[in-house]
C-alpha cells in the first residue's frame, strides 16, 4: 500500500504491502509467540522512535495494515487462527481499580473464583490501569517492538487510545463464534457500537457516563444543565477534566451539536464556547476532581456517575445530573492485545461474563451501566426475596437507578465521543490543549 | 627516548575521555536527535519525515507563549524568594553552626528523603479550602467564603520555592563557609563595624556562590512540571506540562521538540545576560574556583 517500513526490535523489516486479507505467515506466528526476547523488547522498546530518528533521520509510524476488514479472505484468516488456538488453562487480565466484585477479603473475587471452577481456568488479576493515556504510553513501544505485553485482556475506554490500537492492528480480532452469551444477553447501547461495528476487536466491560456532579446545599439552588456552569457566581468553584475528549465533547453538547457527528467548525464554536467558560473554572482535573467535590472546595464539575455514586457515601448532599442539553456515555471494552499467551481462555472469559447470573455479580459491586440489561429483573427479584431491610432498599434502589439502567429518554440526551483518526488529531489538541493547560 | 613525554602530554586527555564520552553519547546525542525531530513533520501513525519545516516553531511559540512567559515569571519569583530565605540560613549555619552544622545541614535535607509527589500532594491538604491555613486564617476573620490558595499562582510559587529551597542553600554555605574568619578580624583592626564587614567582605566573597545558587536553583525551576500540576489552577500551566502533553499523550514530537528548544533558548538568553550583569568572567571563574 504505502511501503511503510516499520522497524522492528530484532532488526526485522517488515514491508507492509497488503490489506489486513493476507495476513503473513510471520505475522500469525508473531500473534502467539514473541520474536525477541524480553530482555531485548526492554533495550530496544525503549529507545524506539528517538534513536531511529538519529540515524534515519525519520520517525517511523506505526501503521497497521488496515483495510479489507471482514473481507472473504480475511474471514478465513481468523478463523484458521482461532482454530488452532488451545485452552491454555490460565489467563492473565489487566484492569482498572475498584471493577471487580470483591468478597469478604478485598483480594478475594467470587466471579473470577466461580470461572475458575467452572472451566479449570487460573485468572492473574492485575488493576493496573488508571488512566487510558498513560497505559497506552506504557504498551506501545511492547507492541510496536513485537512483544507480548503479558496480558490477554486490557480494558480500554472507546476514544482516542483504542482507535490507535485498531489502526496499529495492535488486537487480535474476536472469535465471533464462540460470543453466544454476548450475542443473546447484550443490551443494545453495546452491541454493534459505532467505535467498533461488527463488534470485531471488543466486548464491553461496563459503560458510564459523564455529567456534572454539584453540591446543591454550597450553590444553593439545582443545577440542570452545562448552561449553569457558565454562572459567574460559581467562580472558581467549577471543575472540568484536563483531556481533550471530555472538554470538547461538553462544549458540544452545551451547544446543541452531536459530538460523534461534529466538524472542524463546530470544534471551533465549542472551544470557544470552554474558552469563555475559562475564567469561571477552577482548575481543570484528573481523577482527583471527586475529592476536590466531596470536600467542598468545588461547587459543580464534569463528573463520571459511578464516582459521585461512591462519594455520595462521604458526602450524602452530593447529586449527580445527566445535563438536559446531554451527557456523554462512554464504554470500557475488553480486548485482547496480539501476542497474547492464552487467547481462547481470554474468549471464553469474555462471553463468560455476559451471562445474566455473572453480570449480576458484577454490577451489584460496580454500580455503573452493566452491558446486560436482564440484570434489572434479577435485582428486582432480590429486592422482592430480600430478607433483611437493608438488603431490600439496596436492590430496590439498584433496580430503578437512572444511573445503572439509564431509560430511552436518558438515552435520546447521551451522545458518544467523536471517533478521532490520527490524521485529524492534530487539529483537534491543537484547539484543545491549550484550552486545559492554560 | 620521547615515549614517556608523549604518554605524559596523553594522559590528561585519557582521564578526561570518560567525561567526554558520557556527554556525548548523554548530551549531544540526544540535543542533536532532538533538534532533528523539531523540523520534522507527519505524525505518529504514518511517520515523521524530516522537511525542514521551520514553522513549527513559529506555531509552537504562537500558541504557548503565555506558558513560557509565565514559567520564566515563576522561575524568577521562586528564586528570589529562596536566595531571600536561603541567605540567612546557610550564613547562620556556616558561622554560627558551630559543631552542629552538619547535624543543621542533614536536618535541611531530611524532608528531601520523602517522595516529593508526597510532599507536593501534602502541601493539597494544608492549601484547600478548608485545610489548616485558610480554616485558620478565617477563624480570624481574615479570609472570606471565596478566598482561595489552592490553585492559584500563590500555591505553585509557593511549592516551588519549598521543593528547591535546599539546591539555594548548599552552594551559599559552600562560598560563606570558605570564607577565612582572619579577613573579618582584619577588617575589624580597620574599624569596620559589623555592617560594613559583611558589605565589603562577606557579600563579595559570596557571590559567587549566590551565582551558583541562582543558576542550581532558576533552570529546573522554569523548566518544573510537577508542582503546577499539583497545586495548580486553570491559569497556571508551566511550559514542563505542555512539553510532557505534547510527547507523551499527543505524540506530537516535533512540537514537543520545538518546545523544548525555545525554553532552552530562552533560558540561555537569560543565564547569559544575568552573568553579563554581574560580572561575567570573575564570577564565573570564581564560581569554578
Amino acid at each position: 500500500m504505502n511501503g511503510d517500513v516499520n522497524g522492528d526490535a530484532n532488526g526485522d523489516v517488515n514491508v507492509n504491502d497488503g490489506g489486513l486479507g493476507d495476513l503473513p505467515p510471520d505475522l500469525l506466528r508473531g500473534l502467539t509467540q514473541p520474536r525477541v526476547s524480553r530482555r531485548a523488547a526492554l533495550k530496544f522498546g525503549g529507545l524506539s522512535a528517538l534513536g531511529m530518528a538519529l540515524s534515519a533521520c525519520s520517525i517511523a509510524g506505526t501503521k497497521g495494515k488496515g483495510g479489507n476488514l471482514g473481507g472473504q479472505a480475511w474471514r478465513e484468516q481468523i478463523a484458521t487462527y482461532w482454530s488452532q488456538q488451545k485452552k491454555k488453562g490460565h489467563l492473565d487480565f489487566e484492569n482498572w481499580p475498584l471493577y471487580m466484585d470483591v468478597g469478604k477479603k478485598s483480594s478475594d473475587h467470587p466471579s473470577l473464583d466461580l470461572f475458575t471452577k467452572q472451566y479449570g481456568i487460573s485468572v492473574s488479576y492485575h488493576e493496573d490501569i488508571s488512566d487510558n493515556s498513560s497505559y497506552y504510553g506504557k504498551i506501545a513501544p511492547v507492541l510496536s517492538a513485537g512483544q507480548s505485553i503479558g496480558a490477554d485482556i486490557i480494558v480500554i475506554t472507546n476514544g482516542f487510545e483504542l482507535e490507535n490500537l485498531f489502526e496499529r492492528d495492535w488486537l487480535l480480532p474476536l472469535d465471533q463464534s464462540r460470543m453466544t452469551n454476548f450475542y443473546k444477553y447484550s443490551s443494545d447501547l453495546v452491541r454493534d457500537p459505532s467505535y467498533d461495528r461488527g463488534n470485531i476487536y471488543t466486548m464491553a466491560w461496563q459503560s458510564g457516563i459523564t455529567g456534572i456532579g454539584y453540591n446543591p446545599k454550597l450553590i444553593g439552588h439545582e443545577i440542570t444543565g452545562w448552561k449553569d456552569l457558565l454562572d459567574p457566581k460559581l467562580s472558581g468553584k467549577i471543575g472540568m477534566f484536563n483531556n481533550s475528549d471530555d472538554i470538547a465533547s461538553a462544549a458540544m453538547c452545551a451547544l446543541g451539536i452531536d459530538p460523534e457527528a461534529s466538524t472542524p467548525s463546530d470544534w471551533k464554536k465549542a472551544a470557544d464556547w470552554l474558552k469563555k467558560q475559562r475564567p469561571l473554572v477552577r482548575k481543570y482535573y484528573d481523577q482527583s476532581y471527586a475529592d476536590a467535590l466531596a470536600k467542598g472546595d468545588l461547587w459543580a464539575t464534569m463528573a463520571w456517575s459511578g464516582d459521585i455514586f461512591l462519594k455520595q457515601a462521604d458526602n450524602p448532599d452530593l447529586k449527580f445530573v445527566i445535563p438536559e442539553e446531554g451527557g456523554i456515555i462512554w464504554t470500557d471494552n475488553m480486548c485482547i492485545p496480539v501476542h497474547s499467551q492464552h487467547p481462547l481462555d481470554a474468549m471464553i472469559y469474555m462471553d463468560y461474563v455476559y451471562q445474566p447470573k455473572i453480570a449480576a455479580m458484577l454490577a451489584d459491586y460496580i454500580n455503573y451501566i452493566t452491558p446486560v440489561s436482564a440484570v434489572q429483573p434479577i435485582f428486582e427479584k432480590e429486592a422482592k426475596d430480600a430478607t433483611t431491610k437493608d438488603d431490600k432498599a439496596y436492590y430496590t434502589n439498584l433496580a430503578s437507578s437512572p444511573l445503572i439502567f439509564p431509560k430511552p429518554a436518558d438515552f435520546a440526551r447521551l451522545h458518544r465521543y467523536r471517533v478521532l483518526p490520527s490524521t485529524e488529531r492534530k487539529a483537534w489538541n491543537a484547539l484543545f490543549e491549550p484550552i486545559y493547560q492554560s | 627516548m620521547n615515549g614517556p613525554r608523549i604518554r605524559r602530554r596523553l594522559t590528561p586527555y585519557a582521564l578526561v575521555l570518560p567525561g567526554w564520552l558520557w556527554l556525548v553519547i548523554f548530551f549531544v546525542v540526544p540535543t542533536l536527535s532532538m533538534l532533528s525531530v523539531s523540523t520534522m513533520t507527519g505524525n505518529d501513525l504514518n511517520g515523521f519525515k524530516q522537511t525542514f519545516h521551520f514553522s513549527t516553531y513559529k506555531q509552537a511559540w504562537s500558541t504557548y507563549h503565555v506558558q513560557i512567559l509565565r514559567s520564566l515569571e515563576y522561575g524568577l519569583a521562586a528564586t528570589i524568594i529562596c536566595l531571600v530565605i536561603a541567605y540567612p540560613v546557610a550564613y547562620w549555619i556556616a558561622f554560627r553552626g558551630g559543631r552542629y552544622k552538619s547535624s543543621l545541614l542533614f536536618l535541611l535535607l531530611l524532608p528531601f528523603f520523602v517522595s516529593f509527589v508526597i510532599r507536593t500532594q501534602s502541601w493539597q491538604f494544608m492549601l484547600d479550602d478548608h485545610g489548616m491555613v485558610l480554616g485558620l486564617l478565617r477563624t480570624f476573620h481574615l479570609a472570606g467564603s471565596h478566598t482561595q490558595i489552592l490553585q492559584t499562582s500563590t500555591a505553585v510559587i509557593g511549592g516551588l520555592v519549598y521543593n528547591f529551597l535546599p539546591f539555594t542553600v548548599l552552594p551559599i554555605y559552600v562560598a560563606l563557609e570558605r570564607v577565612e574568619p582572619a579577613l573579618l578580624e582584619a577588617s575589624a583592626d580597620l574599624y569596620a563595624n559589623k555592617f560594613i564587614a559583611f558589605r565589603k567582605v562577606v557579600l563579595p566573597l559570596s557571590l559567587p556562590g549566590v551565582f551558583a545558587a541562582v543558576l542550581l536553583t532558576f533552570v529546573p525551576v522554569a523548566s518544573d512540571y510537577v508542582n503546577a500540576q499539583i497545586l495548580g489552577g486553570a491559569r497556571t500551566t508551566m511550559i514542563g506540562t505542555v512539553i510532557q502533553t505534547e510527547y507523551f499523550t499527543n505524540l506530537n514530537y516535533p512540537m514537543a521538540a520545538s518546545l523544548s528548544f525555545i525554553l532552552m533558548g530562552v533560558l540561555l538568553i537569560g543565564i547569559f545576560l544575568y552573568a553579563r550583569l554581574l560580572g561575567t568572567d570573575d564570577v564565573l571563574e570564581m564560581a569554578a574556583a
